[in-house]
């Protein structure tokens, strides 16, 4: 069933057209911040007015262009992409709140160009998450490549260039030197359909073989999804300024990676076709390896937003994890893991810039007995780190849970140990820093006289520490949305 | 008067070099030689004269004329299919007399050649006087012959009048090259040798073609090749080789490309901006109607068979010249190489032998030609600017010069092959092409050569866009430098633009791209317009 | 001795060609002053020319003027007729004309072109060549990279 609207692409252009006013203030702070604040609540309001339709069981279509013959620019909502795309546009609003404290607190520089870029980095986010076919994805997703690399490079000193090269080399590098050739020859294979569908548009057009390599050049292609050996532009763009590291590179870009290598996973190659090639595994160990070498890695940190760099990476990694198991449990983990680690994550980093807005701090070292001083940012902190490990009452429980399901339904008892330990090592990294901050003497002594960051920081990172726990009672609508996708991609099978 | 349309095309420019030449002469002499143009900068202002005005004028008049024409040829040719011209009306049935004949493919041609002249020629308005101080007019008649010269390589249907025309805007190419800095006499001589060079072995190509057909009208040529089982002949494969080696030695192919980046790094920037996006693609464009409408794909693919080694020559010059114009330090330079790879990806493309790899290749000459185009008006713009040749004195470049460098960073951008630009479509279809053909080497070199263009334009924008504020700027304490939390103040940007005249044609460059990209529809269905006729593999679809 | 008919004797215009070309070619990459590189471009094409000139010859031919006895109308009409596009030939008694009895004119038609076109190329080189020589001073081209090479540092 699907209807044709309007919808995706004014929820796309919503923050895009943003930048115009963006600019046109940009001598009048309020304004612009106004505009911005303007554009993500109407970006939220029109996705969110394309769920009861997509709950409906129905899918939203809209075709852009006909750019190629037979190839055209085209958005399609389904309940995946909608949680993708309500995840990102519901941050959008917390993280623009944090961002007006932070640089405002911080007195940054180029204010205009950071609230711009970032605006238009959210317009390529949901192109991504609506598209209908691989060429969509790909142009949106190298758009976001392109306008989040002003936003890494913001302070304009050595360092920030040496991350936004880094950051560039190998996002760049992977989506043309992989991505790109392997598009091009599904389409060469395929004569131009490459719509997105539960069957697979690959399936059966392609020899075994090839498949093989081309679900290697897509999932390494995808290199926004953080998997190892091509990781490092994470940790990297680090030097960006926190509000940019927590909706961009906890939340929008990081994820848009794994949507994508899900989206080629269950669209492109279809999970009946891939049970046949039998190369997921080699992917699957990929994940598996990121996931433990990530968090052990992080152990090793002692700059804080590094440290949540590696745990993203590792993350991330779950993700890719969960949907190679192939398990329906494990893809039903897998979304869900996109909705609950953004939650928790974001709320990580607000914390990490709350602390250096207030303090000038950012190595953990230097954090003994800061929860005295900022308890409502430590509090938030704890809570953000319980859910990124999976402990009850937190929305990290319900997702983990369903990944480990998923590798037992799967009967790769491995990858459930792989799980289990990585969840003992997010502990391992994140709570001593709650406990330093709260129970360690002597504090530190830069503390005295130190309150909480500026409201407006306090705010959003009190609301997404908030939402964690709420959606560990109330998964809803991510959960149903997450059972849709599975059940769409899975009918194949059932019919066979 | 559309009937007339490719006459008039041609003889707007040509009536109006003639006049161009008149007016010079009633403009009284300044001596301002050779020696004196080092001081030809802004501090130096000529008071203008009338009759530059009306060269400028003239120029702009004729070339709308002749853009008018190539559009309504274009109309006609969508319509009706092949306009077929014969000047004088003479209906030699072998082709003595000439004939101008304008299909899809060269329409499609024409509306660029005439589209990026006008362009350039609006450019040159604030420039020339700097440039060639004194010289206007001549530097007019010898901007319209050339891009008349090149309008006619393109609309001509007949072998040997190409030859003449090629050498009309070869020659007034040279002394557009000759014209520039000091060292530009140098790089024009070399350009002199080696264009003679390519000029005559396609002449003597030519002749060998006569000697076996008794035509030369293209399509005469065709028929005679094609109906008389003449692709065995030795004579024939000899006229191919010298043909196709003269017009791989005029557009620069790898290995005879070294006298391009001289040659267009030196010569005055109104003149480069005409020369470098046209010339090399109007001698692709050349090449490849010399192998599908005269000699035919089944000559060139099946007969001769040396596809295999020409994509591979390709795919070593698309990598050479990525990695030579890495290295370079000056602009202008980096641009010529860049040029040289781009004609690799085009001759590369066209000899994939299949349906794909052809319109990535014609679409390219036309992606190109304003990529090019906007590359070196933005190149001249900054250099005019900042006065210096150098990457590293572009400089926080985007406070000052904010539309300039916006227009420019699209072309990167389309050079990079970023979607929705249209270099990102040209390389969609030359991989396909690649893939389809299974000649990995070339899709390898590609992917190479987007990543190194990216390098290479990234470099410039971390420069221009994120380089250290510089000295005058109020800093506060940079604390922290590690991760990078440091604090600035706004500054108000010193606004430098450039004069409208100089910026507007890039801007209307720069949105041709996307404007490009957007249609790539439209543009590949007229395309295959034409290539449907030839029999190329992977085709018709 | 039929082989070298076949090779040199029978082809000797394209032998004669060949040779000034490379004459050409070679003073063109080869020599050291500018004057003799464009006096090498002037014999490459020259041979062209020569070896268009040359094909045009027939065995036995003649001048290709029409000698036109009266009846101009007839003669036109066979003129435009004559379908290898070469001018009319010799008429005999009955209006006919013969073809093979005139030289082919077209490549000399050609030829007067391509001889504009290269007395155009030679006047461009030599005026290039004299503003290299105010510039620099020089017009041996050892000489002239040294000089480049010292203003460019």
């Amino acid at each position: 069933m699907e209807t044709h609207s309007l919808k995706p692409l004014l929820a796309c252009a919503a923050s895009l057209l943003a930048v115009i006013p963006i600019v046109a203030f940009r001598h009048r702070p309020n304004l612009r911040e106004a505009s911005t604040f303007v554009a993500a609540l109407v970006k939220f309001g029109i996705v969110l007015s394309m769920l009861p339709v997509v709950l409906g069981g129905e899918t939203i279509r809209c075709t852009v262009w006909e750019v190629l013959p037979n190839v055209s620019l085209a958005f399609r909502v389904d309940s995946f992409g909608l949680l993708f795309a309500l995840v990102a546009s519901s941050l959008w609003i917390v993280t623009t709140l944090y961002a007006v404290g932070y640089m405002r607190g911080l007195k940054e520089h180029a204010q205009t160009r950071f609230f711009a870029f970032f605006a238009a980095a959210l317009s390529a986010t949901l192109g991504v998450a609506f598209s209908a076919n691989l060429l969509t994805m790909y142009v949106f997703y190298e758009i976001l490549s392109l306008s989040t690399f002003p936003l890494v490079t913001h302070h304009q000193d050595h360092s920030a260039r040496t991350g936004g090269r880094t950051y560039l080399t190998y996002l760049l590098g992977t989506s043309v030197g992989f991505a790109l050739p392997a598009m091009i020859y599904c389409y060469a294979k395929t004569g131009g359909d490459m719509a997105f569908s539960g069957a697979g548009a690959l399936a059966g057009r392609v020899e075994p073989a090839a498949a093989g390599v081309l679900l290697l050049l897509f999932v390494f292609g995808f290199a926004k999804g953080g998997l190892m050996p091509f990781h490092s532009w994470l940790p990297g763009a680090m030097v960006a300024p926190t509000p940019v590291s927590a909706l961009l590179h906890a939340v929008a870009v990081v994820k848009v990676g794994v949507f994508c290598i899900f989206r080629v996973i269950t669209g492109v190659f279809g999970v009946g076709f891939l049970q046949q090639v039998g190369f997921i595994h080699v992917v699957s160990l990929v994940a598996a390896f990121t996931v433990v070498v990530s968090s052990l890695i992080a152990l090793s940190q002692d700059s804080l937003k590094r440290r949540l760099a590696f745990s993203t990476i590792g993350q991330l990694a779950y993700i890719t994890l969960g949907v190679s198991l192939l398990a329906p449990k494990g893809v039903t983990g897998s979304q869900m893991h996109i909705a609950m680690h953004a939650f928790g994550k974001i709320t990580l980093f607000f914390c990490a810039g709350a602390i250096f807005e207030a303090t000038g701090k950012k190595y953990i070292s230097e954090l003994t007995g800061i929860g005295k001083r900022m308890p409502l940012t430590m509090t938030a902190f704890a809570i953000g780190a319980m859910s990124v490990v999976g402990l009850p009452l937190t929305g990290g429980l319900l997702s983990k849970f369903y990944l480990v399901m998923g590798t037992v339904e799967s009967r790769q008892f491995g990858m459930t140990a792989v799980y289990l330990l990585s969840s003992l090592l997010n502990a391992a990294y994140f709570f001593p820093i709650v406990f330093n901050a709260f129970f360690r003497k002597p504090e530190n002594p830069d503390f005295i006289g130190v309150k909480e960051a500026h409201p407006c920081c306090v705010a959003a990172l009190c609301f997404t520490a908030a939402a964690s726990v709420f959606l560990f009672f109330c998964p809803d609508p991510f959960f149903s949305l997450a059972g849709m996708t599975t059940e769409t991609c899975f009918e194949t099978l059932v019919g066979d | 008067m559309a009937d007339h349309a490719p006459a008039i095309l041609l003889i707007a420019p040509l009536f109006a070099a003639i006049a161009v030449t008149l007016a010079g002469l009633r403009r009284p002499a300044r001596g301002a030689e050779g020696p004196d143009r080092e001081a030809g900068d802004d501090s130096v202002e000529f008071p203008p004269f009338q009759e530059d005005k009306v060269c400028f004028m003239l120029t702009l008049g004729a070339l709308t004329v002749s853009l008018v024409a190539a559009l309504t040829m274009l109309g006609q040719v969508i319509d009706r299919g092949v306009v077929r011209y014969f000047v004088g009306n003479w209906t030699s049935p072998l082709g003595v007399g000439i004939e101008l004949r304008v299909d899809h493919l060269n329409a499609l041609a024409l509306v660029m050649i005439a589209t990026v002249a006008l362009l350039a020629a609006f450019y040159s308005h604030r420039r020339v006087e700097d440039e060639t101080p004194g010289k206007s007019p001549q530097f007019y008649a010898m901007f319209l012959l050339c891009a008349m010269g090149l309008m006619g390589m393109t609309v001509t249907g007949d072998a040997f009048n190409l030859y003449v025309l090629l050498e009309v805007a070869a020659l007034s190419g040279y002394a557009l090259v000759a014209m520039g800095d000091k060292r530009a006499a140098v790089a024009a001589y070399n350009y002199i040798i080696i264009g003679t060079i390519g000029a005559s072995f396609y002449l003597l190509g030519v002749g060998y073609l006569y000697i076996k057909t008794g035509s030369l009208n293209m399509a005469g040529i065709q028929e005679v090749i094609a109906g008389g089982g003449l692709a065995g002949s030795r004579t024939i494969q000899v006229a191919f080789i010298l043909i196709v080696l003269g017009v791989w030695i005029k557009m620069a192919f790898f290995p005879f490309c070294a006298w391009l980046p001289n040659a267009y790094s030196h010569a005055p920037s109104s003149s480069a901006c005409l020369l470098a996006p046209l010339v090399t693609k109007v001698s692709i464009y050349v090449m490849i109607r010399m192998m599908l409408t005269v000699f035919g794909p089944a000559f060139v693919f099946e007969a001769v068979d040396w596809h295999g080694a020409v994509v591979w020559l390709a795919s070593i010059g698309i990598v050479v010249a990525s990695l030579i114009a890495l290295a370079q330090t000056e602009l202008k330079k980096m641009l010529g190489f860049l040029i040289v790879a781009e004609v690799g990806y085009m001759v590369g493309g066209a000899w994939l032998a299949n349906h794909n790899g052809m319109v990535g290749a014609i679409y390219h000459i036309l992606s190109d030609a304003f990529m090019t185009l906007c590359m070196f008006l933005a190149a001249g713009i900054l250099i005019h600017r900042t006065k210096r040749e150098d990457i590293a004195g572009l400089t926080d470049l985007y406070r000052k010069m904010p539309l300039s460098m916006a227009a420019f960073t699209l072309a990167a951008l389309s050079m990079i092959g970023v979607p929705p630009t249209c270099g990102f479509f040209s390389k969609y279809f030359l991989i396909r092409g690649g893939i389809e053909a299974g000649q990995w080497q070339y899709v390898a070199a590609l992917l190479f050569a987007s990543l190194v263009n990216a390098i290479m334009f990234f470099r410039i924008f971390e420069k221009a866009y994120f380089g250290e504020l510089s000295s005058e700027a109020p800093e506060l304490e940079a604390e922290g430098e590690d991760d990078g939390y440091d604090h600035r103040v706004d500054m108000p940007p010193a606004f430098r633009e450039a004069p409208l005249s100089m910026v507007a044609p890039l801007l209307i460059a720069s949105v041709g791209l996307l404007f490009i990209g957007l249609n790539t529809r439209e543009i590949v269905t007229v395309i295959e317009q034409t290539l449907n006729l030839f029999a190329l593999a992977g085709g018709g679809a | 001795m039929d082989f070298l008919h076949d090779i040199l004797i029978a082809r000797l215009n394209y032998w004669i060609y060949v040779i000034l070309m490379m004459i050409g070619l070679h003073a063109m990459i080869a020599k050291n002053n500018l004057i003799k590189k464009l006096i090498g471009m002037s014999i490459f094409q020259t041979a062209i020319i020569l070896f268009f000139v040359s094909v045009g010859v027939k065995d036995g031919g003649t001048i290709p003027i029409v000698s036109h006895h009266g009846h101009d109308d007839a003669h036109a009409e066979t003129a435009h007729a004559d379908d290898a596009g070469e001018a009319a030939g010799h008429v005999d008694g009955h209006g006919e004309i013969d073809p093979d009895a005139h030289d082919n004119p077209l490549p000399h038609v050609l030829m007067l072109t391509a001889i504009v076109v290269g007395v155009a190329t030679l006047g461009v080189g030599l005026a290039v060549s004299q503003k290299i020589y105010r510039e620099y001073g020089t017009l041996e081209e050892n000489e002239l990279l040294e000089k480049i090479r010292s203003t460019d540092g």
